[in-house]
């Protein structure tokens, strides 16, 4: 049942969800546009019984929630791209060390101190490793504020199931606006045992152990080929997106977040101008939803793709290798933390449309 | 109606962002789509605020708004710089009692009122952005009193409920603007 | 037949992979100790850090989490503050602690987190061969101060317990050595006290112990001990430097001494602040 839709910020609602799934531990440093989750969490979290701590850097934070999680507790953090990559080092230790965590990025413009507006430049980072070795976060981004609160929920779960690093990746836009959102009266919350905690033998003939380091070669390589299955069954049943409009599409959108819902106003205002246009939109970045591009790609209606991003081009690698070259991929992008207008969208399209422009958009 | 938007625009502690988020509350209440988004970070520290409010009864694309159907000004800086940002035939609202000139587009209706001046009057300057609501909600239609009231007593806690008089008073004084 | 010596319960079967006559062996085998007299090998969580020291969670028999260099005091505040009733510690070397993890050390110190660090300090980096530490005494030689540390290119060592000790958070900070049989116990008696400390709940504990690092200190093991007690202890002087006062009773119940005032994980603050 859900409840009486009530208007929040997306940052609160990030913490509100985190609460609900029943995520007792939250660890952070200050860093804008995501303070509001910090500041929810610091109240909230501490009327619920849970822990808040204010850590001395971004790079204790993670390390708390790698503590938490070795010792089989929910556990949440959240950040803005600076932050995300001092949080790096230890978003590589949860990996080796397969912990379940929750990694909150909303992000914004870079590189280095970089803005504070919009941006979604983290696309690599987030879905192509972010720190070192050779490993995966299964990397959501939310639309809506509604979505951000079910699918931090999600998260959670999703953690648990693989013991990985879930990460949400927002936006300013996403974290500072204020939406209509509707809780459920119960969190679709899935329990998993976790025999491998680290939270005292209690009994137990052996002592567990937490550790992503394997000295020997051959227990190390196996260790990581054990990792690249996890990986496989999760980009085999986790991945998320949603088609706009696709039936009969001649040009295709491929947007994320915030981008996406620019981009759903310049659908409605193509198809005044008499132009089909559909979208693609990932909800999982990682693991991407390559079948879908590739089937959009096989649509004999569909001309071309227009990828648009907050960022010089990132998702678009992705866009072109679902494509294969079957169809062309033109891009869109804006920079710096500014958001494209949906004027220049749509130009794009009616110049896709007119055969006026050549592939790769502009950049 | 699909993304009606509105701009809310003044210095920081007129409470432009709290009556976006009234205008927002009130649409929802009427079981409409809304989003509010604020202007954050260093553009909050120069002393300027200003939020996009959009209404919708299907899902809301972007919630920022760069064409808005209509632009609340509480100073003149807001007024020059938002000026831009309104669709052709849309309403710009400004408050006369800080606003000695006026927009150089001749496409746009225009709603000059004395809102600082009846806030005054009222007892707090927080009233300047109500009475625009008012005259916002009556000369668009975007939300109605009825609603707006409401929406006050869902969203205050009860100890507040008796100032909600005094803001549809305000909201009353701005309506009278639209006609 | 008598069994005049058994292995301690708090130990693994795993064998040691550090030098002949480093001091590991003998600080892991007094926490493991610790551990089993005080009944707590099934509850307590250690956290290995980086270092020599990285395989200590494969040695001491409690359930361990191995960290990132230098994030050990972070990792044990997550571990801690979900499970406050279990004795959790830190084991850390003087590069992980003093060098890399400064930030985590001071900031756990001084929220009070309820956990205890065991810091052991040979004044050199020995897993990547004999680097200067952050303790390396003036003058000494290492590979990266091949003709002495000179503190007019290199600094002055860190001292870790008299810093710390000034710290609001700390409850109780002994340095110790392990150099001999009366110092072991000794040792031994300063791992004891941080545990009753961590369990009346009064705030950070820290034993720094001085050990020997005869590989990279290029000297015998009993001439290391003799250079730690001529060199080290006169750069780093034993003793107790917070919480001397601190007394407990027969059962480790605190009696009295001066303690932080509000030690963390000692209360629900949840409950406090509704």
């Amino acid at each position: 049942m859900a409840q009486k839709r009530v208007l929040m910020k997306g940052n609160e609602v990030i913490a509100e969800a985190a609460i609900r799934a029943g995520c007792r531990n939250y660890f952070g440093y200050p860093i804008t546009p995501q303070t509001e989750v910090m500041h929810y969490m610091a109240k909230k979290m501490v009327q619920v019984g849970g822990n808040f701590v204010q850590a001395e850097s971004e790079v204790a934070a993670i390390n708390m929630v790698y503590g938490a999680a070795a010792a089989g507790f929910r556990v949440m953090t959240s950040s803005s791209s600076p932050g995300i990559s001092l949080k790096q080092e230890g978003i590589s230790y949860i990996a080796g060390a397969e912990l379940p965590a929750v990694v909150v990025n909303i992000v914004r413009a870079g590189p280095g101190l970089g803005g504070i507006q919009p941006a979604q430049g983290d696309y690599f980072q987030a879905t192509k490793g972010g720190g070192h070795g050779d490993y995966r976060n299964i990397v959501i981004a939310p639309a809506s504020v509604q979505e951000l609160y079910e699918l931090v929920v999600e998260a959670f779960n999703l953690a648990d199931k693989y013991r990985m690093t879930c990460m949400i990746v927002g936006d300013g836009t996403l974290g500072q606006m204020m939406e209509p959102v509707a809780f459920r009266d119960e969190e679709p919350i899935v329990n998993v045992e976790k025999p491998w905690a680290a939270c005292g033998r209690k009994g137990d003939s052996f002592h567990h152990t937490v550790t992503s380091i394997y000295i020997d070669p051959d227990v190390l390589e196996k260790k990581n080929l054990e990792l690249q299955d996890k990986y496989k069954i999760v980009e085999a049943n986790e991945v998320r997106y949603e088609a706009i409009n696709m039936e009969d599409a001649e040009i295709v959108i491929t947007a994320f977040a915030t981008c996406s819902r620019i981009c759903r106003n310049v659908i409605r205002q193509a198809a005044e101008l008499g132009i089909k246009v559909g979208m693609i939109r990932p909800i999982t970045l990682w693991p991407f939803p390559y079948k879908a591009i590739s089937e959009a790609a096989d649509m004999s209606s569909v001309k071309a793709f227009l990828d648009v991003e907050l960022n010089a081009g990132q998702m678009i690698e992705d866009v072109r290798l679902g494509a294969n070259g079957k169809k062309p991929v033109y891009f869109h992008g804006r920079l710096g933390g500014n958001l494209p207008m949906q004027k220049e969208i749509l130009d794009k399209i009616v110049a896709i449309h007119e055969g006026k422009i050549t592939e790769g958009g502009n950049f | 109606m699909i993304d009606f938007s509105v701009i809310f625009a003044g210095f920081g502690g007129q409470g432009i962002l709290s009556a976006g988020k009234m205008a927002a509350e009130a649409a929802l209440y009427e079981g409409k789509e809304v989003s509010w988004f604020p202007s954050y970070g260093p553009e909050m520290r120069g002393g300027t605020a200003n939020c996009s409010v959009v209404f919708s009864d299907e899902p809301i694309g972007s919630p920022v708004v760069n064409d808005a159907d209509v632009v609340i000004c509480l100073n003149q800086p807001s007024m020059e710089k938002f000026e831009k940002q309104l669709k052709p035939g849309a309403l710009m609202i400004l408050d006369s009692s800080l606003i000695k000139t006026r927009p150089t587009r001749t496409d746009i209706k225009v709603i000059a009122m004395e809102a600082s001046d009846i806030a005054s009057e009222l007892g707090k300057m927080m009233f300047a952005p109500i009475t625009m609501l008012g005259c916002m909600a009556t000369a668009t239609g975007c939300f109605t009193r009825d609603s707006f009231e409401k929406s006050l007593y869902e969203i205050l806690p009860e100890r507040k409920h008796n100032l909600i008089p005094i803001n549809m008073e305000a909201f009353d004084r701005g309506a009278a603007f639209a006609k | 037949m008598a069994v005049v010596f058994e292995p301690t319960k708090g130990l693994t079967d795993k064998p040691f992979h550090y030098c002949p006559g480093c001091c590991h062996g003998i600080i892991h085998r007094l926490v493991a100790e610790t551990l089993v007299a005080n009944d707590a090998l099934e509850t307590a969580v250690g956290v290995a850090s980086v270092g020599c020291t990285y395989n200590s969670y494969e040695y001491i028999a409690c359930d361990m989490v191995q960290a990132a260099h230098g994030r050990a005091p972070a990792v044990a505040t997550g571990i801690k503050r979900n499970l406050k009733d279990s004795f959790v510690f830190t084991y850390q070397g003087d590069g992980d602690l003093a060098s890399i993890g400064t930030a985590e050390i001071v900031h756990a110190a001084a929220r009070s987190e309820n956990i205890t660090v065991i810091f052991v300090n040979n004044a050199v980096y020995g897993m990547t061969s004999g680097q200067m530490a952050p303790t390396t005494l003036v003058g000494q030689v290492t590979t990266t101060s091949p003709w002495g540390r000179d503190p007019s290119y290199q600094g002055y060592p860190i001292n870790v317990s008299e810093f710390l000790s000034n710290l609001a958070g700390a409850a109780y900070i002994e340095r110790v050595c392990v150099t001999d049989f009366k110092n072991i116990q000794n040792a031994k008696r300063a791992i004891q006290k941080a545990f009753n400390v961590q369990k009346n709940k009064l705030g950070f504990s820290l034993v720094e112990v001085l050990s020997t690092c005869p590989t990279n200190w290029g000297k015998d093991p009993l001439v290391a001990m003799e250079w730690l007690k001529e060199n080290m202890e006169k750069q780093y002087p034993l003793g107790c430097y917070k919480g001397a006062d601190i007394t407990f009773d027969a059962d480790g119940k605190y009696v009295s001494g001066a303690i932080p005032a509000t030690a963390n994980n000692c209360v629900n603050v949840g409950e406090v602040k509704k």
